[in-house]
């Protein structure tokens, strides 16, 4: 079944709540208010001609001014998957669990409070599950700082390297090997001979 | 296996009144496969409540995806499950393949497979070689890994390392398989398929391990799907359900393979028996798979002319699984249009096989224990990430 299709048989069936799909490149989705999304879930789980019966994966994203979680649904039965987002403010965030309809929600939706601090409402068990339970913060928003102390224990953070490192050397040389042509390159070859021969002395 | 615990209980409430006690089993302990805490509630021998505590090998692999660039990510992927690493990485390049929309080599698809099922079957070796260790059975451990030395030896070739590999890349694999490699493979699968009668003979059909292992930790097919369980798990519960099959990538769909399930040959459907069988089995069709590829591999190329520049996917978000040793892998691949991923969500075979732990776990023995984990084939690098 179509992403459309899915979409006119929700709209049918929840009139009060306004669908938006999204068309994107390679996976478009639809966007659900995030107060429906239990009985949203529910259904699409339960209808014979839907029959959601899998979650593949469940992931909270920290968008500028919004956190989003996004459920990625399959159909064992039909082979159709779907793509549902729903969004939260950034202070107070709030979800309903879809825990009762895929069991595979219990963990991921710990996952997401543990990295996101989203709360899912109704959750039955809604603690942190890769962070000790006493970490501060939560890691995958864009905006965390580490805790400077764990326990006493002084929490030591390297500044990240430059990903891009390699590839601004490589434009530096290409620069400066560009006006004066090859005599630079040749240029640089005698000092590292010399800077050799002086490690070996 | 419930009958037992109900007789012990019986026999207590007569003599003698027990208390419950907690157990904590791990986290260094041998046959946790890595660093797990189970929390385990007993009740003399039975166990009534085993909850298990991750996060001690958490690593921050999604935050590292944010802070470095699309080919830089490549190398974590490997660390993640760090007995499947081709296959990990190989569900990564194809999501970042799939946003960009690079089509790749036919050659470099071909040493994709050959690579991704000698490591399928080098993670089953182990896994089959572990879990007669846990068990109590030392001398298939050594067989196992006399075989997946084989394997090693070949990728060392390949890829110039013997564990994480690096070698999938976006648009194509690291570098050409050195001359003479392909036969070499070639030699190897013609060596290794008498082998695994072989370990039939040592393991499978030894009458202690299949006391140990059938009707015991039954993981019914509702429950596997509802709890999201995949791989060699969910086909052991009796599903036939492979993604190389059903929802292909790659070019998996020009070979001919049987997808093994469980049956409840020596127990009950879904048994701990049955998950090991379907391994043992598995590494037989991809012996099949790897012969087809090794007979219609092209001469060419093996990178894409788009993977050679900077990796700069547009702006859009993509989710890609693949069938590794352990399971169905996700990758949910956000690009803001930048050198680095926006977000990089993974989706862990192991992280849901072991969320349903509590479930099988429950009724059943302390020794029981030990053989449920090694069935579920678990790597904690791939649930803590």
């Amino acid at each position: 079944m179509s992403i459309q299709e899915i979409l006119e048989k929700l709209k049918a069936r929840f009139e009060g709540i306004s669908f938006e799909l999204v068309e994107t490149k390679v996976d478009p989705f639809i966007k659900v208010p995030a107060k429906n999304i239990a009985e949203v879930a529910a259904f699409l789980k339960e209808d014979e001609s839907l029959a959601f019966d899998s979650l593949m994966c469940l992931s909270g994203v920290d968008y500028p001014n919004t956190l989003v979680v996004v459920y990625h649904l399959f159909s064992f039965k039909h082979g159709h998957k779907l793509v549902l987002k729903v969004e939260t403010p950034r202070d107070n965030p709030s979800v309903p669990t879809v825990e009762n309809v895929w069991r595979t929600a219990n963990w991921h939706e710990r996952e997401a409070f543990d990295m996101f601090g989203i709360h899912f409402e109704n959750h039955s068990d809604l603690r942190r599950i890769l962070c000790p339970d006493d970490w501060e913060g939560y890691p995958l928003r864009k905006d965390y700082k580490t805790q400077e102390f764990y326990h006493g224990i002084r929490v030591e953070v390297a500044e990240p390297p430059d990903p891009l490192y390699e590839a601004k050397q490589k434009s530096k040389v290409d620069k400066a090997a560009k006006p004066t042509g090859t005599s630079a390159t040749k240029a640089a070859k005698p000092d590292s001979k010399a800077t050799t021969e002086k490690k070996a002395e | 296996m419930l009958e037992t615990a109900d007789l012990l209980k019986e026999g207590i409430k007569e003599e003698l009144k027990s208390d419950e006690m907690l157990l904590n089993m791990g986290p260094q302990h041998p046959s946790t496969h890595g660093v797990l805490r189970l929390v385990l509630r007993t009740d003399g021998e039975v166990v009534k409540e085993a909850v298990p505590h991750i996060g001690y090998l958490h690593r921050c692999f999604e935050k590292h995806a944010e802070n470095v660039t699309y080919p830089q990510v490549i190398p974590y992927t490997d660390r993640m499950d760090y007995v499947g690493s081709m296959n990990n990485a190989l569900g990564y390049v194809i999501a970042v393949e799939k946003l960009m929309g690079i089509k790749v080599p036919e050659r470099a698809e071909y040493i994709r497979v050959i690579v991704a099922e000698l490591n399928r079957i080098a993670s089953h070796l182990l896994a089959f070689g572990t879990y007669g260790l846990d068990i109590g059975a030392f001398t298939p451990f050594m067989h196992a890994f006399r075989d997946r030395e084989k394997i090693l030896d070949l990728f060392e070739e390949a890829s110039g390392a013997r564990l994480l590999y690096n070698y999938p890349r976006i648009g194509g694999v690291a570098k050409d398989v050195p001359p003479g490699w392909l036969e070499k493979t070639r030699a190897f699968i013609d060596y290794f398929k008498p082998k695994i009668k072989e370990y039939n003979d040592l393991l499978t059909f030894n009458k202690i391990f299949i006391e140990r292992t059938a009707n015991v930790g039954v993981l019914p097919l509702d429950l596997a799907i509802s709890y999201g369980v995949t791989g060699p798990n969910l086909r052991g519960s009796g599903m036939k359900w492979d993604l190389r099959r059903n929802d292909p990538y790659s070019i998996y769909d020009r070979f001919e393979f049987d997808i093994p399930v469980g049956t409840g040959e020596m127990g009950t459907v879904g048994d701990c028996w049955d998950r090991y069988w379907v391994r043992i089995r598995e590494m037989g069709e991809s012996i099949k798979i790897i012969r087809q590829a090794l007979d219609q591999i092209p001469a060419g190329e093996v990178m894409a002319p788009e993977g050679l520049k900077a990796i700069k996917p547009p702006k859009g978000e993509v989710y890609v699984r693949t069938e590794t040793p352990r399971g169905e892998l996700g990758y949910y691949l956000i690009s803001d249009g930048s050198q680095q991923p926006y977000r990089l969500k993974v989706r862990s075979p192991c992280f849901t096989a072991m969320s349903v732990f509590h479930e099988i776990a429950r009724g059943g023995m302390i020794a029981d224990m030990v053989a449920i984990v090694g069935s579920l084939d678990i790597v904690l690098g791939e649930i803590d990430r």
